[in-house]
């Protein structure tokens, strides 16, 4: 059965709905900058002990015109970040609820760090302020399947809804499982995708302790990078059969052909190049396609000096000397690595760049570095009619997962 | 007589990697000690601790060997002691 992508929803850095995301993508116009008081750190625990200051945060967001009152006090940032993507594809999707959807579509989702921005804030009052409690929605709040479960509610679907947690893997793992639930008829319809609000002292601590992060800018494949930019937002997509969609008059976005899987069983930070090329064989295999059939990769492209190296390896092992006539950007650079909510996004950014005949570039490219010696489509979008595309996502404890998607004419 | 920083170094090291200390001298490479990058950063780590210093990222990068972090470590202690003498 083939399944095709009906309806995406994107809040990111880029913007608050995917035209925005698109927009600034392909204009270049980036979401990295200093970490708004108001998203991160209360000013009370204080940034200023961060050593690192910039984060591609979500702006202009105002959750009250998007919930009510109570039922915010029900969900941390992620969680609503997850339903307000959700809420994007599913109405871009054009989907009519009907019982036999509710009784059977599947939510997965992926998050890295789940609601953990909320149980941040009580253990502060455990830890520092000497409080004996903390509040009694601290674990509904804090819990990583949070995303999913106000996803089903918010559209009253009673079938299989779960969470994916494969650091920054997460949503690539989420998406390719909703494909595989939908293409076997577990499933007529999927959501999936991911989401994450990892601006918080503590994670943000805890990513500087691993001296990756970038004290400025995010700069993939470029010799002068210097490390990754935490970003925060979610992305949601619809995925259906094709005869359904055509059936009932959606147009679809692109068709998603493959997904691949695959473990290093090395380092739980060091990846192995061969790892990455097994998950990316396996996406190539499941979508039945040849090497040279592929015309763009978004990588996952952290700018880091190990990802980067180790992901162009890893592409020259599959690709060969199609690798010359290859584009592979890195979209983190404008929206920042959003960790579980990555492969989502950058799945949007795929399917957008086949729906639109333009590759999306990566910014802040600046010296080339031999070992990366990629087309990287430096810091202007390039237009391309391109046929199949794929999606990377490499995550520590060297967790690959790799999708495909095919242009649809 | 108390213990040199050098000593402390290596004593951090073998600590961290749970070696015998013997086994670290300053000419050992990581390679011979089994120091991979995270291995690195988690040295680092705890060398911060040991010495109450911060070594900068930038620093951390360059680091490739025992002896540039008996150094590296030597030179950030004396700057916390006599910050004029090093010229900070």
């Amino acid at each position: 059965m083939r399944v095709v992508i009906s309806g995406m929803g994107v809040i990111s850095a880029l913007g608050l709905d995917q035209q925005e995301f698109w927009h600034s993508l392909v204009n270049g116009q980036s979401g990295i900058g200093p970490i708004p008081h108001d998203v991160g750190p209360n000013p009370e625990m204080g940034m200023n002990q961060v050593r690192f200051k910039n984060g591609a945060a979500v702006r202009g967001y105002d959750p009250d015109s998007y919930f009510p009152r109570k039922a915010l006090s029900f969900m941390d940032r992620f969680a609503q970040f997850s339903v307000i993507a959700a809420r994007e594809a599913v109405t871009m999707a054009g989907i009519e609820w009907n019982d036999e959807l509710r009784e059977s579509a599947a939510i997965i989702t992926g998050s890295c760090m789940g609601g953990r921005f909320t149980e941040e804030i009580g253990y502060w009052e455990l830890f520092h302020h000497g409080r004996h409690r903390v509040h009694p929605l601290t674990i509904p709040l804090g819990m990583s399947n949070a995303g999913a479960s106000h996803i089903s509610m918010e559209f009253g679907l009673h079938g299989p809804a779960y969470t994916i947690s494969t650091a920054c893997s997460s949503s690539a793992h989420a998406i390719g499982n909703a494909l595989w639930m939908v293409r076997s008829g577990a499933a007529p319809m999927a959501i999936a995708g991911g989401s994450e609000a990892p601006l918080f002292l503590g994670g943000l601590k805890a990513w500087e302790a691993m001296r990756v992060v970038s004290p400025d800018t995010c700069r993939p494949f470029s010799a002068n990078r210097s490390g990754m930019i935490l970003g925060e937002g979610a992305a949601m997509l619809v995925l259906e059969p094709l005869d359904r969609a055509l059936a009932r008059g959606a147009k679809p976005l692109a068709e998603i052909v493959g997904f691949g899987m695959s473990a290093d069983a090395c380092h739980v930070t060091q990846p192995s190049a061969e790892g990455a090329a097994r998950a990316i064989r396996a996406a190539l295999r499941d979508g039945g396609l040849a090497p040279e059939q592929v015309g763009y990769i978004n990588a996952h492209g952290t700018a880091t000096e190990v990802n980067d190296r180790m992901e162009t390896a890893a592409i020259r092992m599959v690709f060969g000397d199609h690798t010359a006539d290859l584009p592979v950007s890195s979209t983190k650079s404008a929206h920042g690595h959003t960790l579980g909510a990555a492969g989502a996004i950058e799945a949007v950014a795929t399917v957008q760049a086949l729906c639109n005949g333009m590759l999306p570039p990566t910014m802040n490219f600046a010296e080339a570095d031999p070992e990366c010696d990629l087309d990287v489509v430096p810091n202007h979008a390039r237009e391309a009619k391109v046929d199949v595309a794929l999606s990377q996502s490499f995550a520590f404890g060297g967790l690959n997962a790799v999708l495909a998607f095919r242009a649809w004419h | 007589m108390s213990e040199t920083i050098q000593a402390r170094v290596l004593r951090v090291i073998a600590t961290t990697q749970r070696i015998p200390v013997e086994k670290v001298k300053p000419d050992s490479t990581f390679e011979e000690l089994g120091i991979d990058s995270m291995d690195s950063i988690n040295i680092l780590f705890d060398l911060e601790s040991e010495f109450d210093i911060e070594i900068k990222d930038e620093d951390a990068k360059k680091i490739q060997t025992i002896r540039e972090m008996i150094d590296g470590v030597t030179y950030l202690v004396n700057s916390k002691q006599n910050p004029q003498a090093a010229g900070e």
